[in-house]
């Protein structure tokens, strides 16, 4: 959100997800003609820049009476200091931190809607709804809490809603990607078809995925996603209501077809929760790789020097990291200490408030090609150049205090 | 007997901030019952000392036959903030599946 904030500030009519226009224009003409809506988060910063520039595509190819809604007020960088007047700050909700610290530096903040406002937008006979922050899940109750009507209290069903949604959020994680279970078992992965949730009226939904995709839906793979990014299983918390993941009952009804039933919610919890993205320094990542013969016993002797280099000339780093992927970048002390790797990769990754100590790292790193240990190489990409770092810092905000807006307009 | 997890189970890790979780699903229903007795948020701390900075918390999922752990400070600021090459913590759930169990009861794995 922070990168669209700050392309709209370049150009006010960005902000939003390109790749948005580039599936517009492969499946749009065959979803008005199918009646397919189109819901997507994609609005980003600008969901009306997103929209006018379907619009401009639309003129161009000479399509007309298509409808586009957008959803917005999520956005709410321009009320946080009408909230503090009301004695309403953004504190850290997971760690208690006052808003205090980030202060200056916050690039955007923006509350998470869910199914409601999207209803809306269909009930309005929006052909597409673009939405900014929306709960990823949300994006998958909305059009099953509009086709089957539905309301806002149906606890148990919204709850299916989401779980379905969550199985859907992540592509192909869902459908054979990612799967830790099996992966060699999984047909055809290079045309993986991502998972399809059919909806019925009482909350049951059947994962699938198109006939003749690669990939592979069964209980398995549906576990996988499931739980991942979960915290307490009894408590998933969506804008729309709050799903217990206990209550979920998996059967498989046939080949890459999976029934999700049993589901069980609470209400919703009464604030949104809110994205704040702000400026946190610059970092920036550096890697060599080291061959045969002592690679590793190579890399770690770099590392010294570039950590002696960095010190002797004063630079101040808030963290300096140094892993050896190929040996223990991912599993760390678990990996088998004695193995030799034959060759490795130093990575030395830094970050600092100060642009110029980053700077000057990324050409002390390479500097070791030349004056460090030997066999060395992968620095044709040359010094890595520091980026600007955007942390996330989540809050709440009493629901009362933001109101969705929906607009519909049509070419 | 002394089975690694991952030969009776599978597993999927990911992030929220500087939380990691990871749900640790058995491979079989009759295996539920072997991780819920080993596989302790004591025991999954200790195995993680070296990543995992803060509490782990277990929960148990008995309909999809699995546990999730959650994982406090485990990502060193996560998301944009952390250096690690595995800010997302996507290979934790690897690592997890390393962990060794002493079982009485032999199984067929």
């Amino acid at each position: 959100m922070s990168i669209m904030q700050k392309q709209r500030r370049k150009n006010p009519e960005l902000g939003y997800a390109k790749d948005l226009l580039t599936i517009v224009e492969q499946v749009l003409s065959q979803c008005v003609e199918k009646g397919i809506r189109v819901i997507t988060n994609g609005g980003g910063a600008n969901p009306k820049g997103c929209r006018d520039a379907i619009f401009r595509w639309c003129e161009k190819k000479g399509l007309r009476g298509i409808r586009i809604a957008t959803v917005l007020g999520d956005d709410i960088l321009g009320k946080i200091t009408e909230f503090e007047k009301r004695s309403i700050k953004l504190d850290n909700m997971e760690t208690g931190e006052a808003v205090e610290k980030i202060r200056g530096r916050i690039l955007s903040a923006n509350v998470y809607f869910g199914a409601w406002p999207i209803v809306q937008a269909l009930q309005q006979g929006a052909h597409i709804v673009i939405t900014g922050r929306t709960a990823d899940a949300s994006l998958t109750l909305a059009p099953m809490a509009y086709e089957f009507g539905w309301s806002q209290s149906d606890w148990n069903k919204l709850a299916a809603g989401v779980v379905a949604g969550h199985v859907l959020e992540c592509g192909g994680q869902a459908s054979g990607g990612n799967f830790s279970a099996g992966w060699r078992d999984v047909p055809d992965l290079a045309h993986i078809g991502f998972p399809i949730a059919e909806a019925y009226p009482d909350g049951d939904v059947i994962i699938t995925k198109h006939e003749g995709s690669g990939g592979l839906v069964n209980v398995a793979t549906v576990t996988e996603q499931l739980v991942y990014e979960i915290g307490d299983p009894r408590s998933y918390i969506t804008p729309d209501c709050i799903a217990d993941f206990t209550t979920i009952k998996l059967i498989e009804e046939g080949v890459n077809r999976v029934r999700i039933t049993g589901v069980r919610g609470q209400p919703a919890p009464e604030s949104y929760k809110v994205s704040v993205s702000y400026s946190d320094g610059f970092m920036a990542v550096g890697t060599l790789t080291y061959s045969w013969p002592g690679a590793l016993e190579k890399a770690k002797k770099a590392d010294e020097i570039l950590r002696t280099r960095l010190q002797d000339l004063g630079l101040v780093f808030d963290e300096i990291r140094t892993e050896f992927p190929g040996f223990d970048s991912t599993h760390g002390e678990l990996v088998q200490r004695e193995n030799s790797p034959e060759e490795v990769m130093l990575r030395v990754a830094v970050r600092s408030n100060s642009h110029k100590a980053v700077e000057v790292f990324g050409k002390e790193i390479v500097a070791l090609v030349l004056n460090g240990p030997p066999d060395v190489t992968g620095y044709a990409r040359g010094r890595p150049k520091p980026s600007e770092v955007f942390a996330f810092w989540p809050a709440l905000v009493p629901k009362s205090l933001v109101s969705p807006e929906v607009v519909v307009e049509e070419i | 007997m002394r089975i690694q997890l991952a030969s009776i189970c599978h597993a999927r890790s990911g992030d929220k901030g500087n939380i990691a979780n990871i749900g640790l699903i058995a491979r079989k229903p009759e295996y539920y019952r072997i991780i819920e007795e080993h596989v302790t948020a004591e025991r999954v701390k200790k195995h993680f000392a070296s990543i995992c900075r803060g509490d782990v918390v277990r929960y148990e999922l008995p309909n999809l036959n699995a546990l999730n752990f959650v994982l406090f400070q485990a990502l060193d600021g996560g998301g944009t903030k952390s250096l690690r090459t595995d800010a997302q913590g996507k290979t934790l759930a690897s690592a997890l599946l390393r962990m060794e169990i002493d079982i009485r009861d032999p199984i067929d794995t």
